[in-house]
């Protein structure tokens, strides 16, 4: 389960100076079930996931994953969670599993239960085929493979998706669709990110709409529907941030 | 800390580092091979240089020799030397090299010997820096000086005097220095010039590879989920780069003193690899004659040294790389550290630098002061530990801020 309490990021920088990237976010997702974030770029999706996934320390509030809290136990929070991104790859001179050894051995796993989820994982997954080979050289759709049996090696209770389609052809795109419904269906709490509707659509049982750093409606995709009156997501989408801005005129006015 | 999550991680870097082939040829092979190369290759075309200059005869011409019959033909019939009749445009041609050297004698030279007039001047023409003009102009200037020697014991013994009344003794000097006190003085500013130089580039390029080439990569981020303490992360990257620092010394080092031992006949001459197989390692040049040679125990001391130097030149490449976004933002920072580190081992190569307390205490000059000493044969025990204490102060520093640098958001997630 992941229970967010008024979680906030400022990150600060000389040239722009003070930005608030998530700002009193709260939400809960339950187990067995798929929450999407989602928001345009710039939103404050990813230093979301990033908190709950303790690559960051909140400016202010806290979240409870899987039963720990990100600000008292970061380590053990991570050591339950499984992060996907499409800023998380592989290392391109180590085999596939030699990826999975080494991520194994990071999360304290033995020698044995190592070997067994890394033949289930193979299994599950078809890698057993370029499991030995080198990461550098595999197609997108084996990169991505590998990265989720990356981050199913522990076997978390947690999942954290960030934008994980995100550049993937319509096959690759498809299997990770597949893969997230599967957590799901093996009762892990799921969070997922993405600016695509038709994945939310598809995938999500509740939906946080988050713009500008703040959540702004949330609910299941009928909460929504009813609530605003419309059936199309991204006409949804569109009202709950504030519509969109004017289009600049094609033709100069006379 | 966790030593298993750190030996996990400084394993997997290892097995990383050593796939690398372009980290591994610029720091290890390149240098390998390179250096001996350098030395010796350099060293060697210096020598055959200098001797095909003092093989050759020189051509040299006179310049108002009729004056001067005696030492005219005393020139013709020296083999040392082959006259040549003087050019119109001599000092073109000696500047074009068909002539080394040009003798210009003043007029009746002898007739105003005999008459004992002022003693005049007699000049040598050359082209200073040209190693042949050059060794035209001391040939000539030897048989010149033989000339008027000559002269001198005639006319003293004209007066009824022996030679030896006008050298009434001789001036001789012994070295009393052992030859590894000369080896010392000699290489004592030229060995931790090279390994410093040594440790910090076999330092920067894994440092580089594994902090803003993994951020660039993409790989950091994935590291970073894993329950793994930040200074655990730290730690087994900082043993590779450690180790990338050592091994490329080593390596070269290895190389260098094989490539004494077994390219002796090339670089020393014609005693021979023989000689030098036959002795063993650390007496080899001391056993060809005159050559200086290396203390081994000296040898081992500056490893020593330079221990807490690796540290420091690793922790600090480490660091500097982590602020990188990318790898070559990292070579740009690091590029031009590069010579920052060579200059204090310039500064102590200069002669007058001593190693004082204060010195003592300036890293990397104090490293290259006290390897002079050591090298030469002196180990002043005070300073020693001065040094140490210091040096791995500093690089326990540096390992801190490594750790720190590696706990900023800042820094981690730069863009």
């Amino acid at each position: 389960m992941i229970a967010a309490h008024g979680l906030s990021k400022v990150f600060r920088d000389r040239r722009r100076g003070e930005l608030r990237a998530v700002d009193n976010v709260s939400f809960t997702v339950e187990p067995g079930r798929i929450y999407g974030l989602l928001g345009a770029n710039g939103a404050g999706k990813t230093t979301t996931l990033r908190l709950l996934a303790t690559l960051l320390r909140p400016t202010a509030g806290t979240a409870e994953v899987a039963g720990r809290d990100i600000n008292l136990d970061p380590a053990g929070v991570r050591a339950r969670v499984g992060f996907l991104a499409t800023s998380t790859a592989l290392y391109g001179r180590l085999t596939a599993r030699e990826t999975l050894e080494y991520f194994g051995r990071l999360h304290g796993l033995t020698p044995d239960i190592l070997r067994a989820r890394i033949d289930l994982l193979a299994g599950e997954l078809e890698m057993h085929e370029f499991l030995d080979r080198r990461c550098d050289s595999f197609s997108t759709g084996m990169k991505q493979k590998t990265s989720i049996a990356r981050t199913l090696v522990h076997d978390p209770a947690v999942m954290i998706f960030d934008e994980p389609t995100l550049g993937l052809d319509v096959m690759a795109a498809r299997a990770v669709v597949r893969f997230v419904r599967a957590c799901r269906d093996r009762g892990k709490t799921v969070i997922y990110s993405t600016h695509v509707m038709s994945e939310v659509e598809k995938l999500c049982d509740v939906i946080g709409i988050i713009h500008g750093g703040r959540l702004r409606d949330e609910g299941s995709l009928a909460d929504l529907r009813a609530r605003h009156g419309e059936t199309d997501l991204e006409e949804i989408f569109v009202r709950v941030v504030g519509g969109e801005p004017a289009p600049p005129p094609l033709l100069p006015p006379r | 800390m966790n030593a298993a999550h750190v030996w996990v991680i400084y394993r997997k870097e290892l097995r990383d580092a050593l796939r690398d082939r372009r980290t591994l040829i610029s720091s290890i092979v390149v240098p390998t091979l390179l250096m001996p190369l350098l030395l010796f290759g350099v060293g060697r075309l210096m020598q055959r240089a200098v001797a095909e200059a003092r093989e050759e005869v020189p051509a040299v011409a006179v310049l108002g020799g009729e004056g001067a019959p005696a030492l005219l033909a005393r020139l013709s019939g020296d083999a040392r030397v082959r006259l040549v009749p003087v050019p119109a445009d001599w000092r073109e041609a000696i500047a074009a090299k068909r002539l080394r050297a040009v003798l210009e004698v003043p007029e009746r030279l002898e007739e105003r010997l005999r008459s004992g007039e002022a003693s005049p001047a007699v000049r040598i023409f050359h082209y200073q820096g040209e190693l042949k003009s050059e060794n035209g102009a001391r040939v000539t200037e030897r048989i010149v000086v033989e000339h008027r020697e000559r002269v001198v014991t005639e006319r003293l013994a004209a007066r009824g005097l022996s030679p030896e009344a006008v050298r009434p003794f001789e001036v001789r000097r012994e070295n009393v220095a052992p030859p590894e006190k000369v080896g010392g003085n000699l290489f004592g500013g030229l060995v931790p010039y090279f390994i410093i130089l040594l440790c910090f580039t076999g330092a920067i390029y894994p440092a580089m590879d594994i902090t803003a080439g993994e951020k660039e990569r993409g790989t950091m981020e994935t590291l970073l989920c894993s329950p793994v303490a930040r200074v655990d992360i730290v730690l087994g990257k900082f043993f590779l780069v450690l180790t990338g620092s050592l091994a490329s010394m080593f390596f070269v080092v290895a190389s260098m003193a094989g490539s004494a031992l077994l390219g002796g006949a090339l670089f020393f001459g014609s005693s021979g690899a023989a000689a030098a197989a036959a002795l063993p390692p650390g007496t080899a040049a001391g056993g060809m004659g005159s050559l200086p040679t290396i203390d081994p125990l000296g040898l081992a001391g500056v490893f020593a040294m330079v221990l807490p130097v690796a540290v420091l030149f690793s922790a600090v490449a480490l660091t500097v790389s982590l602020f990188a976004k990318s790898y070559k933002e990292a070579q740009s920072y690091l590029g031009p550290l590069i010579v920052v580190v060579l200059v204090p081992g310039m500064i102590a190569a200069l002669p007058g630098t001593e190693l004082t307390a204060r010195t003592a205490l300036i890293p990397l000059l104090n490293l290259s002061l006290v390897c002079k000493e050591m090298l030469s044969g002196s180990w002043p025990w005070g300073y020693i530990a001065l040094i140490f204490g210091s040096s791995s102060l500093y690089a326990a520093g540096a390992l801190a801020l490594a750790v720190r640098m590696f706990n900023r958001e800042d820094v981690l997630f730069r863009s």
